[in-house]
């Protein structure tokens, strides 16, 4: 399981990320979705490109991590950089605040009913 | 490269919301099981590092420092509607996997903690910390035969009685479906509490 460190090793993930360990944007949640607005350019770095043909429907941070087989430390600086491009947005998660992560007794009540309906 | 429109397990367009039910427990306890039990595509894993405060990549000759800790954990997915998603995790519910919880953790609407009722002491910590930060939680005791009654596992974890202790088969379907609505119902009613309160 241990697969995106085992087999790149460190230095690949510190190319892919320019060097920087931190710079990750701490908003992007695990679970925020991530949406492409603009398509690939030349010359841009492949996981870029990768990020942005996956995201043309929105796709879950965690859920690029293990597509791309990187860390999700990794994959939220190589969002960021995308953010801050222009060439994606973010849809953040349904709970208005995080540090009591509650979530509206409607939306609870939409759960319910997709478990329901499984 | 295939484009992800045509991919069948690509969320809908209007998909704006990610929700999070983790649920934590000792290795082999059956979360990958349960996981994949409900989850419309096949679970995938990833994993978090975190690297000690004041340690880091030394940035002049691209070292990572020693102290980097990595864990794996794997997730799956139940779409609730055209706006909200919904993503299981399963993951290690031991002290030393803390970092994992703060990092991919906070926001989550509710906790489902797995036990083997052989090995109770693996979800002690997991227990206390789910208290400890008030995220409501269930706790499902995933049959592997054991003879013991919840009641005798509800004794042994020192559960408080407002927390419910349920039966599951991690491998069914239908029982995992049950132990999250149980959860679900369980949010529901917390919630409920902390308004009147
Ligand atoms: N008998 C029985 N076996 C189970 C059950 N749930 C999981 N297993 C098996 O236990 C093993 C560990 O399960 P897994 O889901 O990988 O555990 P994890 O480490 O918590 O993700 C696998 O071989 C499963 O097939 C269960 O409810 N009953
Ligand atoms: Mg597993």
């Amino acid at each position: 399981m241990r697969r995106a460190i085992d087999r790149e090793g460190p230095d690949r993930l510190y190319v892919i990320t320019s060097g920087r360990s931190r710079g990750g944007d701490e908003a992007l949640d695990s679970v925020t979705l991530i949406v492409t607005e603009s398509e690939p350019v030349s010359g841009m770095q492949s996981e870029h490109v990768r990020i942005l043909q996956m995201c043309r429907r929105p796709m879950a941070v965690v859920e690029i991590a293990a597509r791309l087989e990187l860390p999700v430390t990794v994959v939220r600086i190589l969002l960021t950089d995308l953010l801050d491009a222009g060439h994606i947005t973010a849809r953040h998660p349904a709970v208005a605040d995080l540090a009591t992560a509650s979530v509206s007794p409607a939306v609870l009540e939409k759960v319910l009913v997709a478990l329901h309906n499984l | 490269m295939h484009s992800t429109t045509s991919d069948p397990t690509a969320l809908p367009a209007t998909a704006a919301h990610g929700l999070k039910i983790v649920v934590v427990g000792g290795f082999g306890v059956g979360k990958t099981t349960l996981v994949r039990s409900v989850s419309e595509i096949r679970p995938l894993s990833t994993e978090e590092t975190m690297t000690q405060a004041g340690a880091g990549v030394d940035s002049l000759r691209g070292v990572p420092h020693k102290n980097t800790t990595t864990v794996a954990f794997d997730f799956g997915r139940i779409t609730v509607d055209e706006t909200f998603v919904l993503y299981l995790f399963g993951a290690p519910g031991q002290e030393r996997f803390w970092f994992l919880w703060d990092r991919l953790f906070t926001g989550a609407l509710g906790a489902v903690v797995l036990v083997d009722a052989r090995r109770l002491e693996d979800s002690w910590y997991s227990i206390d910390r789910l208290e400890a930060q008030g995220t409501p939680f269930v706790v499902a005791h995933n049959n592997f035969g054991s003879p013991h009654t919840l009641d005798q596992i509800r004794a042994a974890l020192d559960l408080d009685d407002a927390v419910p202790l349920v039966e599951c088969d991690a491998r069914d379907r239908e029982s995992v479906k049950q132990v999250l609505v149980t959860l679900v119902r369980h949010v529901m009613a917390t919630t409920t509490r902390e308004v009147l309160r």
